[in-house]
């Protein structure tokens, strides 16, 4: 039972994780109908730039962990958020009009760039995030110690989450956005600048997976130029899992997924992991061919 | 003569004396590039034709080079034995597989086929069934005898590979000139419009996954045969994202796919005296590549048709006025 | 016998009763138009004869034969053709091969035939063809058929949709507004090529909000109102029908 609730926590915690890179992948998705492949990258590059200020630029020395931590992972999200913004500049908007699939070839270009830069200025080897940045108390929970660094993990997607949630439901610019999802002529009539807004959702989407980046480098301790590939297909497939275009969905999705993960890591083989999470993938769209959450638009005739 | 005709001849000729000038090294990149012509008019079938998000060919190219790698190292087929096995164990799996997916619209299908890689390459990884080596992948796969000429050389392969290209242009342009290739354009044009025309959707998208998969495996028996060692990392998701892109710049047609393999595999080649640096421009030129022609290199021409001249205007119930 | 017989079909959309237990018929060799009020469910009942919804209850029998639940291009062959109300042409693709979309369920070319470009394959391409330009002679647009079907004028995308139709040898054609968009002109011509397309012995059920149409060529008319049958009969019989008169009253500025 105690291993039950530790993987379940284990899996919450990436699951937050997930669902953090899925929510961009997801919003992205609801306004541009594009699947913003070089996503993941972005996440990885919040990976680096993360490791850079604490450690290199020695914030953490200038500043204390706690507080460094805290004041990067801000930094951070918004760095990435600014690439994140001229990515769809430089690489998306010409390709508004043509065929998705243009745009989709484009993000993988934008993909293999990314990971080859950060590969060319950090190196191909993998980096570890010093120890101390890592909170190391243990909470006791139904008699169980739980390490710390995994709630707050829990907490700091949760939160984010609810941020935007919040954002999105309760201002008129989330009701903007929600806007331009549903329908992106309709939005223009009625005033709303359609590109001010997509590259509103560029900033937001990158900037939560930028911050995740940063979650994972605390959490595993360790980083390197190609789990931007891995994370970024899991996140996507969370996002697909909820129902793309879906926001609820993509937190519900990476949630699952995590958890889905973790419980097949530690119950049936950790090698087969990712296979199984596709696999519950592929089964729950033969039941639900528009994901968890998505909806089910029957063919207007 | 048009110009597209005449770009193909000079084409045809260039590749059939190229030998004669290139050296081994250019040969084996070409030998690379036709494996991904290959790979490419097969996945023009699906994703260029019937418009089905597909994602994961790498998928039946592995399944393709393993039985070939299995049939010919543990019991001793020869390769050519095993080509059409290979291709059709590749096409057992497309119908196991998609038979239940098909249905799925746009990006859902295009997350299902990613996992189908990665299903397959974990599998492999896995040594499923103690047949595929592991991580380590199969080793010693016997070189092609065609009909007592062995298969050895660079330049034999480039001669065989480029011929089975040769065959498969004409196969698949017969195909796209036919009533099948035209349904495949109804449906990636307006499934509901081509169901409701009589066109039988989900058998023809389920046909076109499996035709484009059978192709992929017998492109995986030429590929296991030349490198004669397999790992399930020839196969990964990359190599997936490689052939899509491909036949997403060719534009659709079967001379596309072919510049555009040149292009994917030959640029990563001529880029090596940057070394490290070779990849981060190639996915810049992706970028580029696609933002100077989103529609592709080369969309397919309408087809054409021998319309006999029957003087119009007669019995027509409309003012349709002169074109 | 009827060649169209619709047995208390009902199709609910959520809690929503879309049609609510109807039941019609459509004779052989007849033109029928269905009419009513906007929302009364009349383009759910083609989609319902054509199999693209699925009705919850009822029977449809088509030729004697029950037909419920086929999907569409199982019902296009045993010969039901449409049009769309939306225009749903292949706009990108030449007008000619929008007409062999319907015809291709009468070809039979397998995929190796396909591949190798039999003579017997060759053949059938040939036929096909030239059945096809019949087709668009019929409706006036020979002269089009190398145009991307997307450039055609609205009026002559709906004559090409008929086209289409007509190239499958449909028993019944159904059509969906198909004066929808024209202007008087060509509406006039539609209603000619409507009696020259029963005259040659196809049986024609259509929606049309165009009354003067309706009047001149259906023999038959039935009225939906809400999802139910309100009325049906000769269309001088309908059209003095009270409760039609009630339907209708307001609700549109329809010419009677």
């Amino acid at each position: 039972m105690e291993q039950f609730f530790q993987q379940l926590l284990n899996g919450l915690a990436v699951g937050g994780i997930y669902a953090l890179v899925a929510l961009g992948y997801t919003m992205v998705y609801g306004v541009l109908k594009l699947i913003n492949f070089a996503h993941g990258d972005l996440f990885t590059i919040g990976a680096y730039l993360g490791l850079t200020l604490l450690v290199s630029c020695n914030l953490s020395g200038l500043l204390g962990p706690a507080a460094a931590v805290l004041a990067v992972f801000v930094m951070v999200g918004l760095l990435v958020a600014i690439l994140g913004c001229l990515l769809e500049r430089t690489a998306y908007r010409p390709l508004r009009k043509a065929n998705r699939l243009s745009a989709v070839v484009s993000a993988l270009g934008a993909s293999i760039f990314f990971q080859n830069a950060v590969m060319l200025i950090y190196g191909a080897r993998f980096y570890v995030y010093p120890d101390y940045l890592r909170p190391d108390f243990t909470v006791s929970l139904f008699g169980m110690a739980v390490p710390g660094v995994r709630l707050m993990v829990i907490a700091a997607s949760v939160l984010l989450m609810l941020a935007l949630w919040a954002f999105i439901q309760r201002t008129r610019t989330g009701a903007a956005i929600r806007a331009v999802a549903i329908d992106q002529g309709a939005a223009r009539l009625m005033g709303i600048n359609v590109n001010r807004v997509i590259s509103l959702v560029f900033f937001i989407g990158p900037g939560l997976g930028g911050a995740a980046g940063l979650m994972v480098g605390i959490y595993y301790g360790q980083i390197d130029f190609t789990m931007g590939w891995s994370y970024g297909l899991k996140a996507f497939t969370a996002a697909i899992l909820g129902g793309i275009g879906n926001i609820p969905g993509a937190m519900l999705g990476g949630l699952l997924l995590g958890v889905i993960e973790a419980l097949a890591a530690g119950y049936i083989a950790i090698a087969w992991k990712d296979a199984i999470a596709f696999l519950v993938l592929i089964l729950i769209l033969i039941i639900r061919p528009t994901g968890i959450l998505g909806e089910r638009t029957a063919d207007k005739l | 003569m048009n110009l597209r005709t005449l770009a193909g001849i000079l084409l045809t000729l260039c590749l059939a004396l190229l030998p004669l000038v290139a050296g081994p090294y250019w040969i084996s990149v070409c030998v690379n590039v036709g494996l991904y012509a290959l790979l490419g008019l097969s996945l023009n079938v699906i994703l260029g034709q019937a418009g089905i998000f597909h994602m994961g060919h790498a998928a039946f190219y592995a399944v393709g080079a393993y039985t070939t790698a299995i049939l010919n190292t543990l019991y001793q087929w020869p390769i050519f034995a095993a080509m059409p096995v290979a291709g059709a164990v590749a096409a057992l799996v497309a119908v196991a597989v998609a038979r239940p997916i098909i249905h799925l619209r746009g990006d859902y299908l295009l997350i299902v086929t990613i996992g189908i890689v990665e299903i397959v390459r974990i599998a492999l990884l896995n040594d499923v069934g103690g047949y595929t080596g592991g991580s380590n992948g199969i080793f010693g796969i016997a070189r092609p005898n065609f009909f007592g000429f062995k298969i050895v050389k660079t330049v034999h392969f480039y001669y065989l590979v480029w011929g089975m290209v040769a065959v498969s242009i004409l196969l698949f342009y017969g195909l796209w000139r036919s009533r099948y290739g035209r349904a495949l354009n109804y449906i990636k044009e307006d499934d509901v419009a081509a169901e409701g025309c009589g066109v039988h959707v989900t058998s023809y998208k389920l046909s076109a996954f499996v035709l484009g998969a059978f192709w992929a495996g017998m492109a995986g028996t030429l590929y296991a045969a030349q490198m004669t060692t397999i790992t399930p990392e020839s196969f990964n998701f990359m190599e997936s994202v490689i052939i899509f892109a491909v036949v997403i710049l060719s534009g659709g047609s079967i001379l596309g796919v072919l510049v555009s393999a040149f292009l994917f595999i030959g640029l990563p080649e001529l880029l090596r005296e940057f070394s490290n640096a070779r990849m981060l421009i190639f996915g810049l030129a992706m970028m580029l590549m696609m933002i100077w022609r989103p529609q592709g290199l080369l969309p397919p021409r309408p087809r054409r048709y021998h319309v006999a001249d029957s003087g119009s205007g007669a019995g027509g119930a409309s003012a349709g006025g002169a074109a | 016998m009827s060649l169209l017989e619709l047995h208390e079909v009902s199709k609910l959309f959520g809690g929503l009763v879309a049609l609510n237990e109807l039941s019609f018929s459509v004779e052989e060799g007849s033109v029928v138009g269905l009419i009513g009020p906007n929302g009364a469910g009349k383009t759910t009942v083609f989609n319902c004869i054509t199999g693209n919804y699925r009705p919850e209850h009822g029977r449809i029998s088509f030729a004697g034969r029950n037909v419920t639940g086929l999907r569409p291009h199982a019902l296009v062959k045993l010969g039901i053709a449409r049009t769309f109300q939306s225009i749903r042409l292949f706009g990108r693709l030449p007008v000619l091969e929008n007409v062999l979309a319907g015809r291709h369920c009468r070809l039979k070319s397998g995929l190796l035939a396909s591949m190798l470009h039999t003579p017997a394959q060759r053949r059938e391409e040939r036929e096909a063809v030239r059945r096809c330009m019949e087709e668009l002679e019929f409706v006036g647009l020979a002269g089009h058929h190398a145009e991307e079907a997307g450039s055609l004028s609205y009026g002559n995308q709906r004559l090409l949709e008929i086209a289409r139709a007509l190239a499958s040898d449909p028993h019944l054609l159904i059509l969906d507004e198909p004066a929808g968009g024209m202007n008087d002109q060509e509406t006039v011509a539609l209603i000619d090529l409507i009696s020259a397309i029963r005259d040659r012995g196809i049986t024609v059920l259509l929606i049309e909000h165009d009354m003067r149409l309706v009047m001149r060529i259906c023999e038959k008319l039935v009225v939906l109102e809400n999802g139910c049958l309100i009325a049906q009969g000769e269309p001088a019989v309908v059209r003095a029908n009270p409760a039609v008169i009630e339907a209708y009253l307001g609700a549109e500025s329809e010419v009677w």
